[in-house]
């Protein structure tokens, strides 16, 4: 048998029948479902008179529109009617088709990318789909996971297949050691910054090598859920003891003898030596620095000791065009150093980093010290109810209060300008999501991407700092 | 979704061309959560006087009663009469969802926009192409007779008018495959449900965590 990456046996694992042209379809272990791509699926199906294949498999949370301020008055706290009619339909929806629903005031209710995880719904080995492009997240356990559109989440729903071409296999390997003081977020903001957000295209990322080997389950669950941000729906990391670890006695989680079989099964899933990969990008690890996005692409990132590019100075000229345009939405002058930026919000939260050791190392930055009085706002947003919980059971909600936060329930919040916690026009966020397009934390506003630890640095000092002068 | 074989409906003309996809449903309806409902709001704002809006009640505003779908002889058509580029603009599927939740399931223009073409496929819309002569010629037909119905038959891809001419035309053998059987991307799918099954069987074994239900927990 020829060697074969961790997608090529994955992909086998899950081939229901392959056209001749390569269009495949591919079997689905496990559907996430939220509220803002689910509702034209579910109607689909009522209208064709359609049953869900597989309905225990599905499980669904509201997060995109969720408010993250005071819950009690649950789905009628919502004050957007539009919002409000999306979380009430994936309710109704749910009792319909009889799934299981982390409602509003449930403790497991999250963003759908920390609750499958968390809850043991994904699993290494298996495929996962949510609509949503950063489902990639879930691949961090070895699983297959893509991001899909409404009309596939329909199709799924009735099929329990999607309907998929294969990628070809991309090995990022990043080896060495970290320096301390950089995250798993430096880690996938400067692959991005290298390879560009259109260099994972087409591809199947696994990202391998040392400096993945030596991370924690959530700090790969950071670097897979930016797969999408280099172009790739599909980010992996093989499966190794701590993957088991992590795994091991979640809610949803094999027990007994399916424990131990699937343990065994799982071991495998990794790429075998000398198995063929199309593309291959090497990386220093010991090299990576905390990094800070300056424009309005991920890809737009330097480390926190550069400064914002002159476009002046690139040959290219619908790149420097690009710098410009970018330039001018983020009111920046070329040259300007990265300490310069003011951080006027700061937002610690969203599928990128809400997960427990974002707050744990966001903390220990604050412990002590107070944010900056030229900071606006300051959020903490929990990934999940869970979350919270165990945050709040380590006292660190109160380090993030004494130091200036507001401390939020569960949510996207500020990730995306759809619920009540919006950027305004013209302020400078030191953020730790994902996406810093034009508008993305809402209208005119300007995202700065960075790690938990150089978000709480930012809102220290009022404006970007190398964190590492703060351990 | 429905099948389409052969159907005998009255036809509503629309006789204007490049008619866009948002004059057949204006954007303030994209917001909505279903893709069944936009038929009140067709054509919006040839239909009404006054601006509609998600919210409004449809049944208490203003007709413009000249407009064609307003008129009582048209009511209950089933089949749209369009001229040239029909449903160009946005991509928007609204548009097919609008035809159809309105009752259309035959939309006959001597051109249509790409997009639109392929979106009425998806939705069980067949969109018939026909010579601009023959589509001028059942323009004067349908207004001159009150009541004027055609039979489409896909299968054996002709029209019949009422005074039995027949009008063949032609269809992608595809396309007309998946109408025929009321296949869409997910009826192809569930064309092969005895692999999926037989995959599941088999998966079962190998891996019977996999098939654990989420409920109950
Ligand atoms: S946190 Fe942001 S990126 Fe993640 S699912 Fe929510 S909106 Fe999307």
């Amino acid at each position: 048998m020829s060697a074969k990456t961790l997608y090529d046996k994955l992909w086998d694992a899950h081939l229901v029948r392959e056209e001749e042209d390569g269009t495949a379809l591919i079997y689905i272990d496990r559907q996430l479902l939220h509220e803002v791509t689910s509702p034209q699926a579910f109607e689909g199906l009522r209208l064709a008179g359609r049953k869900p294949w597989r309905i225990d498999t599905n499980l669904a949370t509201p997060d995109h529109n969720v408010p993250t301020t005071d819950l009690t008055g649950g789905v009628a706290s919502i004050k957007d009617p539009v919002s409000r009619i999306q979380v009430e339909t994936l309710g109704m929806n749910a009792r319909e088709f009889g799934i299981t629903e982390f409602a509003m005031g449930d403790i497991r209710q999250g963003i759908v990318h920390v609750v499958g995880p968390e809850e043991g719904a994904t699993l290494p080995g298996m495929t996962v789909v949510c609509g949503d492009s950063h489902t990639a997240t879930h691949g961090a356990l070895g699983a297959l996971a893509h991001g899909i559109g409404t009309s596939e989440v329909e199709h799924v729903l009735a099929t329990q297949c999607l309907i998929q071409k294969k990628m070809k296999n991309m090995l990022i390997r990043v080896e060495g050691q970290l320096q301390k003081g950089v995250t798993p977020k430096d880690v996938v903001l400067a692959i991005i910054g290298e390879i560009g957000t259109a260099g994972g295209n087409g591809h199947a990322i696994e990202f391998g090598g040392q400096v993945f080997r030596d991370m924690s389950i959530e700090g790969r669950l950071t670097v897979c859920n930016m797969a999408i941000e280099a172009g790739a729906r599909v980010g992996l990391v093989a499966v190794d003891e701590k993957t088991v670890e992590y795994v091991q006695d979640r809610p949803y989680a094999p027990k007994g003898d399916d424990w131990d079989m699937a343990v065994t099964a799982w071991m495998d899933l990794k790429s075998d030596d000398g198995a063929f990969f199309d593309t291959v990008v090497e990386v220093d690890g010991s090299t990576i620095e905390p990094q800070v996005t300056w424009g309005t692409s991920p890809e737009m990132v330097v480390d926190v000791n550069g400064c914002v590019p002159d476009p002046a100075k690139e040959a290219d000229s619908v790149k420097a065009e690009g710098i410009q345009r970018a330039l001018d939405y983020m009111g920046l002058k070329a040259n300007t150093p990265m300490t310069e930026i003011p951080a006027e919000y700061v937002f610690i939260g969203s599928c990128t980093n809400s997960r427990i050791e974002d707050f744990r190392a966001a903390a220990q930055v604050l412990k002590g010290r107070k944010i900056s009085s030229s900071v606006e706002l300051a959020l903490a947003v929990p990934g999940s109810g869970l979350v919270k919980q165990q945050a709040e059971k380590e006292g660190l909600d109160k380090i993030f209060i004494e130091a200036g936060f507001e401390w939020r329930n569960p949510g996207c919040s500020m990730c995306l300008a759809m619920n009540a916690d919006k950027l305004p026009a013209g302020k400078h966020c030191a953020s730790t999501s994902n996406r810093n397009f034009e508008g993305r934390q809402g209208a005119g506003g300007r995202t700065h991407l960075v790690s938990p630890e150089m978000a709480a640095a930012a809102a220290v000092a009022g404006h970007f700092v190398d964190v590492r002068d703060y351990l | 979704m429905d099948k389409i074989i052969k159907m005998t409906a009255l036809v509503a003309p629309m006789d204007r061309a490049n008619v866009d996809t948002d004059a057949i449903i204006p954007k303030q309806f994209l917001k909505s959560i279903k893709r069944t409902g936009f038929g009140p709001n067709l054509f919006d704002e040839w239909r009404y006087e006054d601006v509609g809006q998600p919210d409004s009640d449809n049944s208490s505003r203003p007709l413009r009663k000249e407009f064609v779908l307003n008129q009582s002889r048209y009511q209950g058509a089933k089949i749209l009469l369009a001229r040239e580029n029909f449903g160009c603009g946005s991509s928007r599927e609204h548009a097919p969802w609008a035809l159809k939740d309105y009752g259309f399931d035959v939309v006959i223009a001597p051109s249509f926009a790409d997009i639109f073409f392929n979106n009425c496929f998806k939705n069980g819309i067949m969109p018939l192409v026909l010579d601009e002569s023959i589509v001028d010629q059942l323009f004067q037909e349908v207004f001159a007779q009150e009541g004027y119905s055609l039979t489409v038959d896909l299968e054996k891809q002709e029209m019949v008018k009422p005074n039995g001419d027949v009008i063949p035309f032609e269809m992608d053998a595809f396309r007309r495959h998946c109408l025929l059987n009321g296949l869409d991307d997910i009826g192809l799918t569930l064309a092969h449900q005895n692999e999926i099954k037989a995959y599941e069987a088999k998966r079962k074994q190998e891996a019977p965590w996999l098939f654990a239900s989420l409920e109950h927990n």
